[in-house]
């Protein structure tokens, strides 16, 4: 397409030309998203978008501005002002049963050093805490004992009136990066390349009371840990920057399985390890990991990695599924998986089951011109060495959404009201089912009609 | 986008003469023949050969004291324009239908000089020697130095077509109404800083006069007066009820716009335009805005050093007057001046075309969910001339009505009979339809004769300022009364805005003797019948039975609301009358009717057809009337007169009008074809506002039909436009691509009220936004890095545009194999002409719009009709709707459901805030189309 248009049209035919980057080209009948929305505000890159409710989400970003918004209209509801430098981390903080306040908060951290709790229902600032000593690089809400984490220098807990209950004693300068809830009142937090393990400990003279009490540290991560994430009661998975995944039991923090070279494929003989990893490194860090009960998957480097956790193996990869490196990814329901990446897009895979042997299992519909043979190939040898009668999974690009001008730093799924996304061009876009909005827009029409009383003949 | 465009066959352009003179001859046998009187260059719409200007123009006159009517000025002030058209002359026929003449002066009995505050008239009349018609439009303005402080003017519209004059008459009055509120505005501006002046002269002259006395007082010792002493006192108190005069006078000129405003009818000036400079900011104020209590409309001017005034100041005759401009204050005749041309430019053109214009422009205001889809809504929002006497009518209904009905219960004796006569003489026949063979005037000629010979009994001693060899007829006039405070002014005029009810041709038919003037029309507001005298006239109202209740009832639609039941069979009695008066005149002309060379007439004869005004009026409430009314419209030349039915209160006016009626045994008139002249060819708008957009239509229509002509993918290319799908023009130079998107703008649907989302030319690399925003965008390629990357974000973000390579010819988008396009874009169409072709592109697109209309609101094709019914059945209905029911083929269906996006998204659009631009797009594949 672009050598039409630079070289004048030296193609012969009409058809969009085949590429050799991984496409899906211009009809994608599977994907749902025919509309989008795009959503101005913020003036700088944003790079955090949080569910508030069903229908509401908050955006943050380098701006220090908090926009909260309408998935479903793009409407913007609020425009929250407080902090003075960018956002570090936000996170919502649902309204709790107990407590007198049903109007859900959001925390959010800046660089200025302060968190501030943010009303969602009238958009004013509730609170604000501002003796930090270090800048707070995560947020962590403990729904089930009321309090919530920040980490930075040190772990603070705090409660919902925003009291101070407890921290911890000085860990690292460079800071908490990531923390996790885990069973028995423990949460895990990535501290360089070391993995703390804190146990909140409920004190003896009041119910709000917690100490804070580090239990173990873990050093089998070889470079810094950039994601953390809880699987289930019994599991989480850390990624580090060197491509380190390890699987490790919530219950006693030992290392269940590791996947440390897994992208090293044996099928690239004539790559060699080191190099790669002396050459980039960024190629092989584990940008971020998402869950379901049965596999993990890992946004590393610029691919996609699904790992059975009972297999303890990667079932299915796709070693560039994007131009750039995947910033964030998320399991969608059938079996569906939405990645968006460095290079501005955002993709929307789904995980299938081959049924065939590889070397004829290439479909013939139009997705073979897309240049699917090389990834599904990959998959295929990987998986020719398994035993031949274990599934074979691949997965298949179903859609991809492009309209990012830049790096699309994190998205939020929205169910059937859509996907919100959000870049470094400042901008959020809501992706939307058209076939949906207009059925909608068809009912608000009667609905409006019928209320001006425009229905009945006006003769 | 309504009207047939080549059916306006009088819209003539250069361009096509040329063509037909560069087509072959046909054959001898073949050929139809030529106009008889064709000259050479002669057209046979060239009827009016013989004025002697060349195109419409505005021409404004005074009365001078002191040289009698004189013109002043004419717009466009371009000799050319004028040409030998004597202006003098002109000037002398429209000032004298001046009704308002009786008034100058103040009335004698009270004690200080009193300011009339009179309204204007509005007149229509015929020279039918010079070959000229004009709307005439008389007011006065107030000057210090004039007999009995006024001096009056007239602004008169010439046209050498007076269907024009009769069918614009009520936009013209509207238009020139502004323009005289505008001028009298700035007029007692200027009034009342001249009386301050004289007021701080006369303070002075006092002030030193006193001083005089006083000092002759103390030098005087001899215990008399001497003369002189005497005289000085004299001149003192003199001067003393000089001021008192003046005060008075500054008083009455100051309370005139609060005293006007408690009537209902009076519209203010109101600039039109914010850009008043800094220091007219200051003073101009609107009189409606500002409080009662306080006048800043007329603060002085400070700097003003009083001088002595002459005891005796000297009325002589070589004092010369003041000028126009000297009259009124500076801003408000420029504003003045700017108002009159653009009527002039409103007006310019053909009437065929003015008419087609407001005809489309009021349907197509009311499709008010639809119309913004192609057309330019701005121009509709803007209240066109005929809409805003409307809706100042509309505002003050309430009020006139209930002024109204009260004066019909008053008694009214002031009416004199031959206030009375001219009204009746005035009246435009009226006749029904099926009159319209030539027996029935006939019929009712020995009947009316009679009725006829009343009437020159009654107006026996009071017309008579006419003389035989020059006649004025006055056909009509709208005639105010008098500036009395209790009067209505103008907004009375559109009393009875019905829809046109029969309405003979032959009805007005009349012949006019050689240089006459004939007034066309006359307007007037309320007044009234007087009982007895409708009682003169029983036969009368036997023979011309009223044609039955409900036509009655639609003629007085908007005044139904009258609550007065009597007023109403008034009304309708008063009508009858109207009727018979017709009926004589036709009487008398019957035998005319009969010559057979009345079809065509030759050229050289003065012809004055006699059609009233009838403006087109289809904002009237009831929508199905007006429809119904344009058979009538059409098909006869003369349609409904408004007027007539107003002209019937004509007798009511206080005043005896001045100029006398003409018998219509005196004038023999008869009507001219109906095909309507044209002044001036080239067309031009009816609305001021689209002025420029005419001529943009014009050439975008003229682009696209070249660019059909050229690119064989053209059809893509549309329906990439009306599918929403944003459509580039790539090119390296600006004409070109600016040319193209031009052509291609006229498919572009609107997405909301502003504007098109065109952008004819852009250098910077696009993004998401822009197709949210743009639909159309003119691009530049680069060979720069920085063109790479604009290149580079096109084939980003490919699948929600196509583009069209201007310089390799080529065209990347999506296949169309639906059938709309190739109706809207056939490459072998016979239309040649720009401004045809874009009517054609719009009446197509106006079909889609309504197909996209049903298909939004068709309930069932988009909610299931019960509770249980799946989602797919209503899929199902919907597609099924779309193919069958409307018949559309393929990728049309996309066309419409864009469309009806569209709707959708307006409708639900919440007043004041714009519409929640969102992107819809498909993921279909993009072709490569070559030459």
């Amino acid at each position: 397409m672009l050598r039409w248009l630079i070289g004048g049209g030296r193609e012969p035919q009409g058809l969009a030309e085949k590429s050799s980057v991984q496409t899906i080209g211009e009809e994608q009948i599977q994907n749902p998203y025919t509309e989008l929305l795009v959503l101005k505000g913020h003036q700088d890159i944003v790079r955090f978008l949080v569910q508030i409710d069903d229908s509401r989400f908050a955006s943050a970003g380098d701006d220090g501005i908090i926009f909260l918004w309408n998935a479903q209209t793009g409407e913007k509801l609020f425009e929250l002002h407080g902090h003075t430098h960018k956002i570090t981390a936000i996170a919502p903080f649902p309204s709790s049963d107990s407590s007198e306040e049903k109007n859900p908060l959001i925390l959010t951290a800046s660089a200025d050093r302060t968190v501030i709790v943010w009303d969602c229902s009238s958009g004013r600032q509730v609170q604000k805490v501002s003796c930090f000593h270090s800048t707070v690089k995560c947020l962590t809400v403990l729904q089930r004992l009321n309090v919530w984490l920040s980490g930075g220098s040190d772990l603070c807990v705090w409660n919902r009136k925003l009291d101070l209950l407890c921290k911890t004693s000085h860990l690292t300068d460079a800071g908490i990066t990531a923390l996790a809830e885990l069973p028995k009142n423990c949460v895990a937090a990535a501290v360089g390349k070391e993995l703390i393990i804190f146990r909140l400990i409920a004190c003896n003279g009041g119910s709000e009371g917690w100490n804070v009490l580090e239990v173990k540290r873990l050093v089998d991560h070889q470079d810094n840990i950039l994601s953390l994430v809880s699987v289930n009661d019994f599991t989480f998975v850390t990624g580090s920057h060197v491509g380190e995944l390890i699987v490790w039991d919530a219950l006693d923090w030992t290392k269940q399985a590791s996947e440390c070279n897994f992208w090293d494929s044996s099928v690239h003989p004539d790559i060699q390890p080191e190099i790669k990893l002396s050459q980039s490194p960024n190629e092989t860090s584990v940008q971020h990991l998402t869950s379901d009960e049965e596999c993990v998957f890992a946004a590393v480097g610029k691919g996609i990695y699904v790992y059975n956790l009972q297999m303890k193996r990667v079932i299915a990869c796709q070693r560039t599924a994007h131009d750039s490196s995947v910033l964030h990814i998320k399991k969608i329901p059938n079996r569906q998986l939405i990645s968006c990446s460095e290079d501005g897009s955002v993709r929307i895979w789904e995980l299938r089951e081959k049924q065939q042997l590889p070397a004829e299992a290439v479909p013939t519909g139009f997705f073979n011109m897309w240049g699917f043979g090389r990834a599904n190939k990959q998959a295929n040898q990987a998986a020719k060495k398994m035993q031949e009668n274990t599934p074979v999974y691949f997965l298949d690009l179903v859609g991809d959404l492009i309209g990012h001008s830049s790096a699309v730093q994190m998205f939020l799924y929205f169910g059937e009201l859509g996907l919100a996304t959000c870049s470094a061009d400042h901008l959020i876009i809501l992706w939307k089912d058209g076939e949906r909005e207009s059925r909608l827009r068809s009912l608000t029409l009667f609905q409006k009609l019928a209320q001006n009383g425009d229905l009945q003949l006006k003769f | 986008m309504i009207s047939a465009p080549d059916v306006v066959a009088f819209t003539r352009e250069e361009e096509l003469q040329d063509e037909l003179y560069r087509e072959p001859p046909l054959p001898e046998e073949y050929s139809v023949p030529l106009f008889p009187f064709a000259g050479h260059g002669a057209n046979p719409w060239a009827k009016v050969a013989n004025s002697k200007f060349s195109r419409d123009f505005i021409l404004i006159s005074e009365f001078s004291e002191q040289v009698g009517p004189q013109p002043l000025l004419t717009i466009p002030d371009d000799a050319r324009v004028s040409g030998t058209f004597d202006l003098n002359y002109f000037s002398l026929r429209i000032m004298s239908v001046d009704y308002q003449a009786s008034f100058v002066g103040h009335p004698p009995g009270s004690a200080y000089p009193k300011l009339n505050f009179v309204e204007d008239s509005k007149v229509v009349l015929g020279d039918s020697k010079e070959g000229a018609f004009a709307y005439v439009h008389h007011l006065t303005l107030y000057d210090l130095e004039a007999r009995g402080f006024v001096r009056p003017f007239c602004m008169a519209y010439i046209s050498a077509d007076e269907h024009k004059i009769m069918q614009q008459f009520q936009e013209l009055s509207a238009e020139f109404s502004k323009a005289s509120e505008c001028l009298k505005t700035g007029n007692r501006k200027a009034f009342a800083n001249e009386l301050e002046k004289k007021l701080r002269d006369l303070d002075y002259t006092r002030t030193v006069l006193h001083n005089e006395t006083e000092l002759q007082k103390k030098a005087n010792d001899k215990g008399y007066y001497t003369t002189q002493a005497i005289e000085k006192a004299n001149e003192l108190a003199s001067v003393e009820k000089s001021i008192i005069e003046h005060q008075d006078l500054l008083k009455q000129i100051r309370s005139y716009p609060y005293r006007k405003l408690k009537e209902s009818d009076f519209h203010p000036y109101e600039p039109e335009c914010a850009l008043l400079d800094e220091a007219n900011a200051g003073c101009e104020r609107d009189p409606t805005t500002s409080d009662p209590a306080e006048t800043p409309l007329y603060t002085h001017v400070p700097s003003y050093t009083p001088k002595l005034i002459k005891a005796k100041s000297a009325k002589c005759f070589d004092k010369k007057l003041k000028t126009l401009e000297e009259l009124c204050d500076v801003y408000f005749f420029t504003q003045t001046l700017d108002q009159l041309h653009q009527i002039e430019r409103t007006f310019r053109g053909d009437v065929c075309y003015l008419l087609t214009e407001q005809i489309s422009r009021a349907l197509l205001k009311q499709q008010t969910i639809t119309n913004f889809l192609f057309e330019d809504v701005s121009c509709l929002d803007e209240k066109p001339p005929e809409k805003q006497g409307r809706g100042c009518q509309g505002h003050s209904h309430d009020a006139r009505d209930g002024k109204c009905s009260e004066e019909f219960l008053a008694p009214t004796v002031v009416i004199s009979l031959g206030s009375y006569k001219s009204s009746v003489e005035c009246v435009p026949i009226k006749m029904e339809q099926d009159i319209e063979d030539t027996q029935e005037p006939q019929m009712s000629e020995s009947v009316t004769f009679e009725h006829q010979e009343n009437l020159d009994y009654l107006d026996a001693d009071l017309k008579g300022s006419i003389s035989s060899g020059e006649s004025i007829e006055v056909l009509g006039t709208e005639k105010s009364a008098s500036g009395l405070p209790k009067s209505e002014s103008q907004a009375s005029l559109p009393v009875s805005p019905s829809p046109q009810v029969g309405r003979s041709k032959v009805g007005s038919r009349r012949t006019v003797s050689e240089d006459s003037i004939e007034v066309l029309s006359t307007c007037p507001s309320e007044s009234l019948i007087p009982e007895d005298f409708k009682a003169s006239y029983p036969s009368a109202i036997n023979e011309e039975p009223y044609v039955g209740d409900e036509e009655g009832g639609l003629r007085f639609t908007p005044r139904l609301n009258l609550d007065d039941a009597d007023e109403q069979e008034d009304v309708s009695n008063q009508e009858n009358l109207v009727q018979v008066d017709s009926a004589c005149c036709i009487g008398k002309e019957s035998p005319n009717f009969l010559e057979p060379e009345l079809g065509h007439k030759p050229c050289d004869e003065d012809g004055v057809v006699r059609i009233p005004p009838q403006p087109y009026r289809a904002s009237e409430p009831g929508l199905h009337g007006t429809f119904g009314s344009f058979p009538s419209h059409d098909g006869i030349a003369g349609g409904l007169l408004p007027y007539e039915l107003d002209s019937r209160y004509l007798g009511g006016s206080r005043e005896v009008s001045k100029s006398s009626l003409d018998e219509c045994s005196d004038s023999t008139s008869y009507m001219s074809s109906a095909a309507s002249t044209c002044s001036d060819r080239t067309p031009s708008p009816a609305h001021p506002a689209c002025h420029g957009a005419d001529r943009h239509k014009k050439k975008a229509g003229q682009n696209a039909l070249r660019f059909i002509r050229q690119y064989p993918f053209a059809h893509p290319a549309i329906y990439s436009l009306l599918s929403g799908r944003t459509l580039i023009v790539l090119g390296e130079e600006e004409a070109i691509v600016k040319k193209l998107v031009t052509a291609l703008s006229i498919f572009v649907p609107n997405c909301g009220l502003y504007g098109k989302p065109v952008k004819h030319w852009l250098t910077s690399p696009l993004h998401v936004v822009d197709f949210q925003k743009w639909k159309l965008i003119g691009l530049q390629r680069t060979v720069s890095p920085a063109g790479v990357n604009v290149l580079h974000t096109l084939s980003r973000y490919s699948r929600y545009i196509s583009i069209l390579d201007a310089d390799s010819k080529t065209l990347r988008c999506p296949l169309y194999k639906g059938s709309v396009v190739s109706r809207l874009a056939d490459h072998r169409t016979q239309i040649k002409r720009g401004s045809t072709y874009y009517m054609h592109v719009q009446s197509i697109l106006t079909q889609l719009c309504s197909k996209a209309f049903l298909f939004t609101f068709c309930h069932h094709l988009h909610l299931p009709i019960s509770e249980r019914e799946p989602e797919e059945s209503v899929v199902s209905r919907r597609m099924n709707f779309l193919k069958l029911q409307l018949g559309l083929v393929n990728e049309d269906v996309k066309i419409v459901q864009y469309l009806a996006e569209l709707l959708k998204l307006q409708y639900l659009q919440e007043p004041g805030q714009g519409v929640s631009p969102l992107l819809r797009f498909d993921y279909v594949p993009s072709f490569l189309y070559k030459i």
